[in-house]
């Protein structure tokens, strides 16, 4: 693991820049139920992280304290060198924290292009009055969003299905469309819980180039949650293991492969 | 041209200016349906209260005076001055608004995410509650409600068409308040259906009611969103109170006019705005051509008051989720 905080080139010559989210001792609890216990760990700039761990380690619970849909008893999160206190999603939203669902949580009755659109409300100043009349800087507005949104349906290779509702997409495709939209937003940080989950070996071949060129092309941090070890391997700079809400694994691809717990949290241990 | 085929004309179009302001109604109920998913009761009753508003303030009545006069023993009733139309009506919109608030973080943001028939069931008690407050705050007594719209009959409109038929025939009777309030609709349902589509809000608020999740993933505060919703039902609830107040009175009956609305929602699905409209015109003109043409003749009359429910009746039966509802379909 590398401890220093100074920036620095990976071999592939992406820079790596200093800490950009830091949790410290989060503790998360559901009743009596600790979902998370005491773990901290940070996300710098311009990195893939990995959050991996079996069923029921407490993986998305992290990504939900991180995008404020839980709010953690104990810990505290800091962001861009500052301190965050207990948020709503939304604002977190509005920080530049975009994210992915596991379950996929798209708007079904509306476009592609709709959908990829409201990535793009907290890019929208004009004011609701401005917007009702439609006129001036509402409209010049509204032509850059939607240059932006082309800009990224180009890259994600979706323009062929720009104006379908996306409840008739297939699976595989609903799934690009949420990264769509979640990289619309222009995030600081893109949070992706489980993108390949489902898929078969094309789509998550496809799924990882897409993953790879965001973070390579914009620079995107990236922080994901994934159970296919090869996936994760490939795809990120540093792994979190978590195991039962603790941290059992911090570090490279290689570190975290050689640890002990973390062979034993996967693969199981003789209790002899 | 036969004079009865021109009567029946007539019947048509008297039929679609009152479909106008059923429409009216309807929309308000689409709104928040898509929005929240709450089928609101209380609609109707916004339209009542908004429209006791607006006399109030036009009239400078001091609201609560009973309460007011009960407690304290004084003999206030009016302010003693008269607020202009425009005025009136802005205000009231402002009153509207924060009743949208007032609504919203009182009731509904403690029941979000419960089952549909609980929302309903709220909205029950708040139309109740409404009554009630907006009887103590104005009065139970009728009031008229005169914003200098157009009253009466267009005898332009008369004297021009009367060409068209033989001696018997008069012209076509179409009062001129049924042609504004069309207009208005109109113009209504076209702002609507820009903002929803065009605006950053319309668009959030459409994000919404379809995932909350989602919504809030992208930075939309559901809280704005639902007071927002809440503010235009309000609105809406406005324009119909102006109308059907201008034409037959303000008084607590004007309420009722919700329940007219259901076969409406019915026809035209619960979701679809152009439904609304469209819904509330089929009703409109298929009560009075019923009438006209089988309630009168044959069934001894007062076929209005029970055709439009036999309608959704049968529109429920055959096409459930109406004319443009989104298609019910199950994934298994």
């Amino acid at each position: 693991m590398k401890d220093t905080v100074d920036p620095y080139v990976t071999e592939d010559g992406r820079q790596i820049g200093g800490v950009l989210m830091e949790m410290k001792n989060i503790t998360l609890r559901f009743g009596g139920v600790v979902a998370i216990k005491d773990i901290s760990f940070d996300i710098r700039e311009g990195e893939v992280r990995a959050i991996i761990g079996p069923n029921g380690a407490g993986k998305s619970s992290m990504l939900n304290v991180i995008s404020g849909f839980y709010n953690p008893q104990e810990g505290e999160v800091f962001y861009k060198g500052e301190k965050r206190p207990p948020m709503r999603p939304y604002q977190v939203a509005r920080l530049g924290i975009a994210r992915t669902f596991q379950n996929i949580a798209l708007f079904d009755g509306m476009s592609v292009l709709d959908n990829i659109m409201t990535g793009r409300l907290n890019h929208m100043k004009a004011g609701m009055w401005k917007q009702a009349i439609w006129k001036g800087a509402a409209e010049r507005e509204e032509t850059e969003n939607r240059e932006a949104v082309e800009k990224v349906i180009d890259f994600l290779e979706i323009q062929a299905i720009r104006k379908t509702p996306v409840g008739r997409l297939p699976y595989g495709l609903k799934k690009r469309v949420e990264l769509a939209r979640a990289l619309a937003a222009e995030p600081s940080l893109l949070l992706l819980d489980e993108p390949m989950a489902g898929m078969n070996v094309e789509e998550k071949e496809d799924m990882s180039r897409f993953i790879l060129d965001v973070n390579d092309e914009f620079g995107t941090t990236i922080a994901l949650i994934e159970h296919d070890m090869g996936v994760v391997m490939d795809l990120s700079d540093r792994v979190v293991v978590m195991d039962y809400g603790k941290k059992i694994g911090d570090g490279t691809p290689d570190e975290v492969r050689n640890n002990q717990e973390v062979i034993d949290a996967y693969l199981g241990v003789s209790h002899d | 041209m036969p004079t009865e085929f021109l009567y029946g004309v007539e019947v048509v179009l008297n039929g679609l200016m009152a479909g106008v302001l059923y429409a009216l109604v309807a929309l308000g109920f689409v709104l928040i349906f898509k929005a929240s998913g709450i089928f609101n009761y209380a609609q109707g009753v916004l339209a009542l209260f908004a429209a006791l508003t607006l006399v109030g303030i036009m009239e400078g009545q001091v609201p609560f005076a009973h309460l007011i006069n009960a407690i304290f023993g004084t003999e206030i009733h009016h302010f003693g001055w008269h607020v202009p139309a425009v005025l009136a009506i802005l205000l009231t919109a402002a009153v509207m608004v924060l009743l949208a608030w007032c609504v919203h973080n009182f009731v509904f943001r403690h029941l979000v995410g419960q089952e549909p028939i609980i929302l309903f069931m709220a909205t029950i008690g708040l139309a109740y509650f409404l009554e009630g407050v907006g009887d103590l705050m104005w009065g139970s007594d009728i009031k008229t409600l005169d914003v200098g719209l157009p009253q009466g009959a267009s005898f332009w409109l008369e004297e021009n068409t009367a060409f068209l038929g033989g001696e018997d025939f008069y012209g076509f009777f179409i009062d001129k308040l049924d042609m504004v309030a069309t207009l208005v609709a109109a113009l209504l349902v076209i702002a609507l259906v820009l903002f929803s589509q065009y605006t950053k809000q319309g668009r959030a608020m459409r994000a919404v009611a379809d995932d909350h999740q989602a919504a809030l993933s992208v930075g939309i505060s559901l809280n704005f969103i639902w007071v927002l919703v809440w503010s235009l039902a309000g609105f809406v609830a406005l324009v119909a109170g102006i109308m059907w107040g201008a034409k037959s009175g303000v008084q607590f009956s004007l309420s009722l006019i919700a329940l007219k609305a259901l076969p409406v929602l019915m026809l035209g699905g619960f979701t679809s705005i152009p439904g609304a409209i469209v819904g509330g015109l089929i009703i409109g003109v298929g009560e009075k051509l019923f009438e006209f043409l089988i309630g009168a003749p044959y069934l001894g009359g007062a076929t209005e008051n029970w055709f439009a429910y036999v309608l959704a009746l049968i529109f429920l039966v055959f096409r459930p989720q109406g004319l443009f509802g989104e298609k019910i379909i199950e994934r298994v």
